[in-house]
């Protein structure tokens, strides 16, 4: 009898085995099998499905998303909202190399937009006659291949002013009101800092939030800043960056203005509510950040001025990774939030400045005030500082990279303090180095 | 075979038996040599296809250009290595990750052992006691980080306020290297020590318990006790803690990449550790190819420790024998 309960075992062991494969082999084509179903049925029936839409920071869009369901009984969306726009692009990055995971629709930040323009084929191409002519020819060039595919819609620009404590500038004797602020203010980055030296001298609080933070303003207004159109890096060798570099940390740490709170920490949204800092550079999108961190802190303003004539930081695009399963509702949808109508909710809602030519001539945005803000007229104040842009800086594909370890450069020197501004610099070239 | 000859009919005799066998019998020798091996087979396929098979993509993917987008680049031979060897941040993550596993795993053993002791005494709502120490073992790591992060905020965290209050200077919790090392060695405890402290307890509660009653008739009070009989008994179990920590402490990721915002250990490096590096190669950068390198090299460096580890039981084990 021994022998036939082996073979009885081991013919159950092999037909378990077998039957365990087969289970997920069948699971798999299952799966992609409903997958192909749903999709193909979807495109032409009024299905119910649900469109992620992946931003960071604040793009203003809860509401909008909410009007565009009730309009669209079949679309649930789903918004994910990625803290800080490192980690999106880190997400992206991720999905893309790995040909799933991506939302149908993704944000990205002017900043890495070239980096990602490499990969046209990740895109679906969104050019479409319903937006020709819809943003400023930059904007959308920006976001044109060579041969002529729009990878992104363009959504908001980042033209800055900047944003002030009133209730601070009074305590220490500076002007409160918001003309008598830009004129006090009107000139360059050393007539910000000057001005910022008499402030400190009567007041415990810092003139800016961080170094870090300033630089941005500074580096948008270089025209070439770290790699050349052919794609050599000369931030290491150029002049025009290091002595901003000398002058930023200068003024941050020598004249003590900066609070030397790093942008996105905890500590740097405590310090909104312990009057850490009189005043920010604030591009359009920031003004909803400001609001969203000073829960309870009466006096910011915004003063229709900025340090070096005008300058861009930040702005996003709207992009469809190829990879999606809704690729014409999703391009649908974002076709629908950049409309120069939902940017002018937008910007009212968190104040990100509308990039589409229609928008800026637009009633509600030039009448449009921000309650927070003392009531700034917001609309009218950004209209000015967009127009004081009079280039666009060149961005290479190592952009970002660049900016961050410079801005690691700038954290060690102006908020970790383990480093003085030559030995930071020489760290900062080494990364450089390193990118290659 | 001999069991089964005297039931076979007289017959049998004129053919020899081993020669002959039928299907069934063929198939219950097969059974014999295969039915082992096709039982822990499972194993085996799903460690090739989860375990081996990325271990050794990885090793193929490190010497080549690879982009994390783009896929396949040329062969480069170990230029991707060189390239990490001669960097700073290498030797720099290094030291920082073996810093932090010191400084969580030392603590954390101790602790953990000490707990088990206090929780193996006789004390009211047992089970409550033991659940409890579970407690922040299961937490998510991400909230616990979180949570630190802001406790530990170098201008206005909690920990910076209390030391205030007493009068120490506040503490460069992420601007400094050190302390971002205990802080973060922090979470790693909170998370962990009482998920030890448990094993430890499982293992106490095995120590036959007459040989505490022969101590204390010899005079050995509740602390020589616990030297001499607890932890000489707890001595398999400690390696198994040490050996999983190791392992756990020299891949932390957690917790580091939540300790800040960014993600990256610091505008210095502070508390960037093996695997954020690797993390920040890979995807931040696109560089697979110096990814992978870096995997390998912490794969050595497992194996390695893992060789000391192995040479230290052996030790302590022959060394128990002697005695």
């Amino acid at each position: 009898m021994q022998p036939t309960r082996r073979t009885l075992t081991a013919a159950v062991a092999m037909t378990a085995m077998t039957f365990t494969l087969a289970a997920c082999g069948g699971g798999d084509n299952e799966g992609s099998s409903n997958d192909n179903g749903d999709s193909s049925e979807e495109a032409g029936s009024g299905e119910q499905i649900t469109l992620t839409v992946a931003t960071f920071n604040e793009f203003g869009y809860e509401e909008l998303l909410e009007e565009y369901e009730s309009l669209h009984d079949n679309i649930t969306v789903e918004h994910v909202k990625a803290d800080t726009a490192d980690n999106a692009r880190d997400a992206l990055r991720n999905s893309l190399g790995a040909d799933s995971g991506a939302a149908d629709i993704e944000a990205i930040e002017i900043d890495w937009l070239v980096e990602f323009m490499q990969y046209p084929d990740k895109f679906s191409d969104l050019s479409d006659p319903s937006v020709d002519g819809r943003w400023q020819d930059w904007k959308a060039d920006a976001a044109t291949t060579d041969d002529g595919k729009l990878i992104g819609y363009g959504t908001d620009n980042g033209p800055q002013a900047i944003c002030y404590r009133a209730d601070l500038f009074e305590a220490a004797g500076l002007p409160t009101e918001r003309e008598e602020v830009a004129t006090l203010l009107e000139g360059d980055w050393q007539h910000y800092f000057d001005v910022g030296k008499d402030f400190v001298a009567t007041s415990d609080s810092a003139w800016f939030d961080s170094a870090g933070a300033t630089w941005q303003g500074m580096i948008n207004q270089v025209e070439v800043p770290y790699q050349e159109p052919s794609g050599e890096i000369i931030a290491t060798t150029s002049p025009e960056v290091r002595s901003l570099y000398d002058q930023v940390l200068a003024a941050s740490t020598d004249a003590e203005l900066s609070a030397g709170l790093q942008q996105w920490t905890p500590d740097w949204v405590a310090g909104f509510q312990s009057d850490s800092f009189a005043t920010m550079l604030c591009p359009g999108w920031m003004l909803g950040i400001i609001e969203g961190n000073s829960e309870g802190v009466e006096g910011w303003d915004v003063a229709n001025v900025f340090p070096g004539g005008g300058g861009n930081w930040g702005g996003s695009y709207l992009t469809v990774p190829a990879q999606g399963d809704h690729i014409e509702e999703a391009k649908a949808l974002a076709n629908w939030l950049t409309e120069p109508e939902q940017q002018i909710k937008a910007f009212e809602a968190k104040g990100t400045f509308p990039s589409q030519v229609e928008a800026l001539e637009s009633e509600t945005l030039l009448s449009s005030t921000n309650e927070f803000f003392n009531n700034a007229p917001t609309g009218q104040i950004f209209v000015d500082r967009a127009k004081a842009i009079t280039f666009q800086p060149f961005k290479g594909p190592d952009y970002f990279s660049i900016n961050s370890a410079l801005q690691d450069a700038l954290t060690r020197v102006d908020v970790d303090g383990t480093d003085d501004a030559q030995t930071s610099w020489d760290k900062f070239v080494a990364d450089v180095e390193a990118l290659g | 075979m001999s069991t089964t000859t005297p039931l076979r009919p007289a017959t049998e005799q004129s053919e020899p038996p081993p020669k002959r066998i039928g299907f069934g019998g063929r198939l219950s020798r097969w059974d014999l040599k295969v039915s082992p091996y096709l039982y822990i087979s499972p194993f085996f396929i799903l460690f090739f296809v989860t375990g081996l098979f990325p271990l050794v993509y990885t090793g193929w993917v490190a010497v080549h250009d690879w982009d994390l987008i783009m896929g396949q680049g040329e062969f480069v031979g170990a230029k991707n290595f060189t390239d990490v060897l001669g960097n700073r941040d290498f030797w720099n993550a290094l030291t920082n990750t073996v810093s932090i596993f010191v400084l969580s795993s030392v603590p954390q053993v101790i602790c953990a052992i000490t707990i088990a002791a206090l929780l193996d005494a006789n004390l009211r709502a047992k089970t409550f006691w033991r659940m409890g120490v579970l407690l922040p073992y299961v937490v998510a790591p991400v909230a616990v980080a979180l949570i630190f992060s802001n406790l530990f905020a170098d201008k206005f965290g909690l920990i910076n306020s209390l030391l205030g209050t007493v009068g120490i200077d506040p503490i460069g919790w992420h601007s400094q290297r050190l302390p971002s090392h205990v802080a973060i060695a922090t979470m790693v405890n909170f998370r962990w020590t009482g998920y030890n402290a448990l094993i430890f307890l499982a293992a106490m509660q095995a120590i036959p318990r007459d040989l505490y009653e022969q101590a204390s008739i010899d005079g050995a009070g509740k602390i020589r006790q616990f030297f001499s009989v607890t932890v000489p008994m707890l001595r398999p179990t400690i390696i198994f803690v040490v050996i999983t920590s190791t392992i756990g402490g020299l891949q932390i990721f957690d917790e580091a990449r939540l300790y800040d915002a960014y993600g990256r250990g610091g505008a210095d490096g502070q508390w960037q550790t093996l695997t954020i590096l690797l993390y920040e190669q890979g995807w931040t950068r696109s560089n697979f190819g110096r990814a992978s390198a870096i995997a390998v090299l912490l794969f050595l460096i497992i194996v390695a420790i893992g060789l000391v580890n192995y040479l230290v039981t052996r030790m302590i084990s022959t060394s128990e024998v002697k005695r």
